[in-house]
């Protein structure tokens, strides 16, 4: 299932013009508010019909302005989770989630009602009033009614951004369920890095109406000039990871293709497949081998890349075992070490400075 | 009841009923049509509409009243051709007192349905489109019953209207007993001859109690109706 999106808008001075690919897993569309995410959002689903645009989903059309075909709202099948979680108030949850079900051809492959319930953890809610939900109880209420009208692929416009941090990371794990349970392409609209860092397979970075970079996400995630989009304080590289044993003393070890980790401790089954954001900012680096260190991780890596910003501070991209990581530095230290690409050095990361938001499974 | 209305007290009564709801069961649907398209269309001529559909709330009664009767009148263009095709006759008799109900009483239903129509987010039907549904399938199953409590309230507006109706009802259909006198034509012509004034107080008390019964009735019925469709207590 691949999406394939080329479009362009103009609302008064704005333009959007993008194109790109979405392929399977989670494509997530980033770019601070006004960048032209929900425009592109809604085009696909058809809320919004730009002045030009090709967009087809594994080869059946959606739209072709050139070929004025144009499949309306309700025909093409995208399963859509607005921010605002749009339930019906007239109806019970249960006839909430039946809504779409109802209206999806027989042979539509999908969970049915009791799957999507155990998936997102709603089974107890079914004769509630949509008034009567929790913030989160709501956004996974329109999570399951999307899934359940069996559609082709999720659109999700910030679905947690009216969250709070506590509800935030309430859903986080069903969305990476739904990821890697379902076999169902999503395009998923942020703003926030912790969430692109969780979810995102593919990433597609929006500014002012363009494609500023299109990749798959670690590589977008740990390239040092995607820093400033991203913001100099929440840019990271995403680290695979294998579950290797839980420690007495309350810490996980993990297995990176550059060496171990230790990270606080993680509710998660050994032998299972995470994935680990390490900020920029919480990586130091050392030339020599460090001796004598209170912190645990300390991972031999290669110097690729350096990229001096406006201020003080620079950015320097490195390969650690078969991954990138990134480290945000002064360059004042930069220059006492002459680091140049090409240099070994090693990463050293503080196990406490790894939120557990930064700590996903996939 | 009976006893203490004469027959054709209590025929006036029972003749005003049945016109007030054939006109607002027959302009409902019309209702909810013009007010949808003011509510949520764009197109050319709509502030005409708009000044059409309020015309009878401002033109003096008498003056609708006699357009109507020029137009469905037994030789007007629309009134000679229902005859000629139906056999339907509208002037002079209640089939016509019910159609001049319904054009006064229109204005105000349409304003009360387009109030609920306005009141309803177009995202939960943008919604309702994603999950697969149609335009009309949206409007039955999401904007329809979450304008319930604005439909009542303005098909009781409607009725209330309709049944204390005067201007237009005579001079459109005149006061014929149990042909075209309503309760207000009756009261009329109770007032027009000596000593009519107890007979003419007995169908103000009449009047009265319908009009109370009838709000009474919408307003349970809007709660219910609020209660049911955002679990809410609603207050007409």
């Amino acid at each position: 299932m691949t999406l394939a999106v080329e479009m362009r808008h103009t609302l008064g001075a704005f333009c959007v013009e993008v194109a790109f690919k979405a392929p399977a897993g989670i494509t997530v569309l980033f770019g601070r508010s006004g960048s032209g995410k929900t425009t592109v959002v809604n085009a696909v689903a058809g809320l919004l019909r730009p002045d030009m645009a090709r967009i087809t989903l594994d080869g059946d059309t959606l739209h072709d302005s050139a070929a004025r075909r144009f499949l309306p709202v309700h025909k093409r099948r995208l399963g859509y989770v607005f921010q605002d979680g749009r339930l019906f108030p007239h109806l019970s949850v249960a006839r909430n989630l039946d809504f779409g079900r109802n209206l999806a051809p027989s042979d539509a492959p999908g969970p049915d009602r009791d799957e999507v319930a155990d998936l997102l953890g709603i089974a107890h809610l079914m004769d509630r009033a949509p008034h009567a939900l929790s913030g989160g109880e709501k956004q996974r209420v329109a999570i399951g009614r999307a899934l359940l009208s069996r559609p082709r692929m999720l659109l999700m416009d910030e679905p947690l951004a009216a969250l709070d941090t506590a509800r935030k990371a309430e859903i986080l794990p069903y969305l990476e369920r739904l990821r890697d349970c379902l076999n169902l392409p999503v395009l998923y609209v942020s703003h926030s890095v912790p969430e692109v860092a969780r979810l995102a397979t593919t990433l597609v970075v929006l500014e002012e109406g363009r494609v500023a970079r299109a990749g798959p996400a670690e590589a977008v995630l740990s390239d040092p000039d995607m820093v400033r989009q991203i913001g100099v304080r929440a840019a990271g590289a995403v680290l695979p990871a294998r579950v290797l044993t839980h420690h007495d003393d309350g810490l996980t070890e993990l297995q990176t293709s550059g060496g171990r980790l230790f990270l606080p401790s993680m509710q998660v089954a050994p032998g299972s497949a995470t994935r680990v954001r390490i900020l920029a900012q919480d990586v130091i680096l050392s030339k020599a081998a460090p001796f004598g260190l209170s912190a645990l991780n300390i991972l031999p890596v290669r110097i690729l890349a350096l990229r001096e910003g406006s201020g003080p501070g620079m950015v320097v991209q490195m390969t650690c075992g078969t991954d990138r990581l990134l480290a945000r530095i002064t360059r004042r230290s930069a220059q006492t070490l002459v680091l140049t690409p090409g240099d070994s050095a090693f990463a050293i990361i503080k196990s406490v400075s790894i939120a557990r938001v930064d700590i996903g499974t996939g | 009841m009976n006893a203490w209305l004469g027959p054709s007290e209590w025929q006036a009564v029972a003749l005003s009923i049945q016109v007030s709801l054939w006109a607002t069961a027959l302009s409902l649907p019309f209702g909810i049509l013009v007010a949808y398209a003011l509510a949520r269309w764009e197109f050319r001529g709509k502030q005409l509409l708009n000044i059409v559909v309020h015309l009878p709330l401002i033109l003096p009664p008498v003056v609708t009243g006699y357009l109507l009767l020029l137009t469905f009148g037994r030789r007007g263009p629309i009134g000679g051709w229902l005859e000629d095709t139906f056999g339907l006759v509208l002037a002079f008799r209640w089939t016509g007192a019910a159609l001049a109900a319904a054009i006064m009483a229109f204005p105000l239903m349409v304003r009360a349905i387009r109030l609920a129509i306005e009141a309803v987010d177009p995202k939960l039907e943008e919604a309702a489109a994603t999950l697969g549904a149609s335009r009309p399938r949206v409007f039955f199953t999401v904007t329809l019953p979450l304008i319930g409590p604005g439909l009542i309230a303005g098909a009781v507006l409607a009725f209330a209207k309709a049944m204390g109706e005067f201007g237009a009802t005579i001079t459109f259909v005149s006061n014929i007993p149990g042909q075209t006198q309503t309760i207000p034509s009756a009261i009329y012509a109770f007032l027009q001859v000596p000593g009519g004034e107890s007979g003419a107080l007995r169908l103000v008390v009449v009047s009265i109690l319908l009009a109370m019964g009838a709000l009474f009735a919408s307003e349970w019925l809007a709660r219910r109706t609020q209660r049911r469709t955002t679990g809410r207590e609603g207050v007409l």
